[in-house]
């Protein structure tokens, strides 16, 4: 007797939270091929251990966090060398987190100013307490040795001989 | 432009999470609720399109979900066009839904929203959220607007001396008001201690400072003057429309002057950089479009209630001052005078805010919309089967919408004819 056509039954089961209304777990997942594109030079810089801001050569503006063309007149900037030191210009200890970030609570985050440079950059603090952090105090930029081509690759401390 | 009308407002209660019902039944449930509200005068073959907001595909799981939220509620084959803009999505469809009216295009309209965030864990919510900063530059190293809104007010109090204290209490305000909306989330009677005494999730800001996340939906439906006579007997009318942007990293925000109010001076601003990371300059700039439209020149004495965008308790301090309810630096005060609350010379957020009547993202600007269009009617007995959140005599109203760190920020004045 001729079987009739039939889908293959699947062997692994489906993680139900709840009967009813139903709710079942579902997966979502994607690699990005994530180009940097034009702010590629930054995160080069990164891996040799320099941090790259932009300035702008008409309007004498100078970004902490570069942008290739100027948010004022629209020209395009040049790629600047951003001092490694600088100053806690606000900051935050994160208790809780987006997911991926999860198992690194507690850790702290810093908006740091330079000298002369218009615009602050968003990093990670690392090794101070909160009770020792303080506007205004001095940081000092670390580079990972082994680059992971992420804005992880730098992040601040305390310099050792802090002469606040 | 003509002048255009509220003529019903519509709404979910928010909830944690809503598993019984997907995006397209509580907006339909909302939608009803509005079309309710004008006693069947109003029938879906009478609305000429829709705008429909809601912030983040990666909660439905689902893309064009507007287009499915459209087909449910029965408006199929008219237009619609969906809006999205961070938090500010529900007060941006609003104001997009006003110009659909003001521009004679349609006679009228459906303004719909939703926002179904229990579809993934809070962490997972929270990184969604933080896809909404630069996933190149602030995400990858532990962003989150947590932290984000965090380094703001820790900026402020730096700046102004504005204390936890300070923002806790209106924490403590929302929470109260919302004991009295029977449609809030979190209908707590917290005081001062509670807050301050729960966990930090970003120092300085603590469980009780943030808003929680949410399943709602939220319609408002607005008209020409014509179709509004027809269908309504208390429209309430839109008389100011303003909104601003600011840069996506907050890094970025320029060190410069205040942009004026009428009633303020170059010389109450001497020495401030602005808007550096303490302030929203993009609801600055939203509230003097507004009240130049509405003609306010004063908003302390020409506004009756307001409905802001309160995501962080720090943040409704930072608002009152680019909304100019006080002077920049003097939120903190403002607070401690007690003028935003219920018995205050302006009650702020009287429905509980964001706080804690939840913040379902897309839902949230048309929550506040509708809401604030009741206390204009003076409606909030009928719907809140209480009369204690009616502002009394309430003539002029603001609803003031905000994206991630001031992004995108709309303010929009509604008045009482």
């Amino acid at each position: 007797m001729p079987t009739e056509p039939r889908l293959p039954e699947i062997e692994r089961g489906t993680e139900v939270f709840s009967v009813d209304p139903l709710t079942i777990r579902t997966h979502f997942e994607v690699d990005y091929l994530h180009s940097y594109k034009q702010d590629t030079p930054f995160f080069h810089g990164l891996a040799k251990g320099k941090l790259l801001g932009s300035h702008c050569p008409k309007c004498r503006y100078k970004f902490a966090t570069p942008r290739v063309h100027c948010m004022y007149c629209g020209g395009p900037t040049q790629w600047f060398e951003l001092p490694t030191e600088g100053r806690i210009h606000s900051w935050t200890v994160c208790y809780f987190a987006a997911q991926e970030f999860l198992k690194e609570v507690p850790f702290t985050l810093v908006l740091v100013e330079f000298k002369g440079v218009d615009t602050l950059f968003l990093s990670r603090l690392v090794g101070v307490e909160r009770r020792d952090i303080k506007i205004g105090m001095k940081v000092k930029a670390r580079f990972r040795r082994k680059a992971t081509w992420t804005v992880r690759d730098v992040y601040f401390v305390r310099p050792k001989r802090d002469a606040d | 432009m003509r002048p255009v009308y509220v003529i019903a407002g519509g709404i979910t209660k928010f909830a944690k999470a809503n598993p019984a019902k997907d995006f397209r039944l509580m907006v339909k449930e909302a939608f009803d609720f509005a079309l309710a509200d004008l006693d069947g005068k109003l029938t879906p073959a009478e609305i000429d399109g829709s705008v429909i907001s809601y912030f983040s595909d990666h909660f439905t799981r689902q893309l064009k979900a507007g287009a499915m939220v459209q087909d449910f509620v029965g408006l199929c084959p008219k237009p619609h066009v969906r809006i999205e803009g961070g938090g500010a999505t529900g007060g941006l469809c609003f104001q997009q839904a006003w110009e659909s009216i003001a521009s004679g295009r349609y006679e009228v309209v459906a303004a719909m929203g939703f926002e179904t965030m229990s579809q993934v864990e809070t962490a997972k919510g929270n990184e969604f959220i933080a896809l909404a900063s630069d996933t190149d530059y602030d995400f990858p190293v532990g962003g989150y607007y947590n932290g984000y809104y965090a380094m703001m007010v820790v900026r402020h109090m730096h700046e102004f001396g504005t204390t936890e204290e300070q923002f806790a209490r209106v924490a403590v305000k929302n929470h109260n008001n919302a004991c009295h909306n029977p449609y809030a989330q979190e209908r707590l009677a917290l005081t001062l201690e509670d807050v301050m005494r729960s966990e930090y999730i970003a120092w300085p800001l603590k469980r009780h400072d943030i808003c929680v996340m949410s399943d709602g939906a939220a319609v408002c439906i607005l008209a020409s003057e014509k179709a509004a006579e027809k269908f309504c007997r208390n429209p309430i009318r839109i008389t100011g429309i303003g909104a601003g942007s600011d840069c996506m990293r907050f890094a970025d925000r320029p060190h410069g002057q205040v942009p004026l109010l009428p009633h303020e001076r170059k010389s109450d601003y001497k020495y401030l950089k602005y808007p550096g990371v303490h302030s929203f300059r993009a609801g600055r700039v939203a509230a003097m479009g507004a009240y130049k439209m509405a003609g306010i020149e004063n908003p302390l004495e020409d506004l009756d209630v307001i409905e802001l965008h309160d995501a962080y308790s720090s943040s409704e301090l930072q608002t009152y001052e680019d909304l100019g309810l006080c002077k920049y630096g003097e939120g903190g005060r403002f607070i401690d005078q007690g003028q935003s609350t219920l018995q205050g010379k302006l009650p702020v957020n009287p429905s509980g805010g964001l706080l804690a009547c939840g913040h379902p993202v897309g839902a949230t600007g048309l929550m506040q919309a509708a809401t604030l269009f009741w206390q204009l009617q003076r409606a909030i007995p009928k719907h809140f089967g209480n009369d204690k959140l009616q502002v009394k005599n309430a003539r002029r109203g603001l609803i003031h919408s905000h994206a991630g760190t001031g992004t995108y920020v709309t303010v929009t004045i509604l008045e009482r004819p």
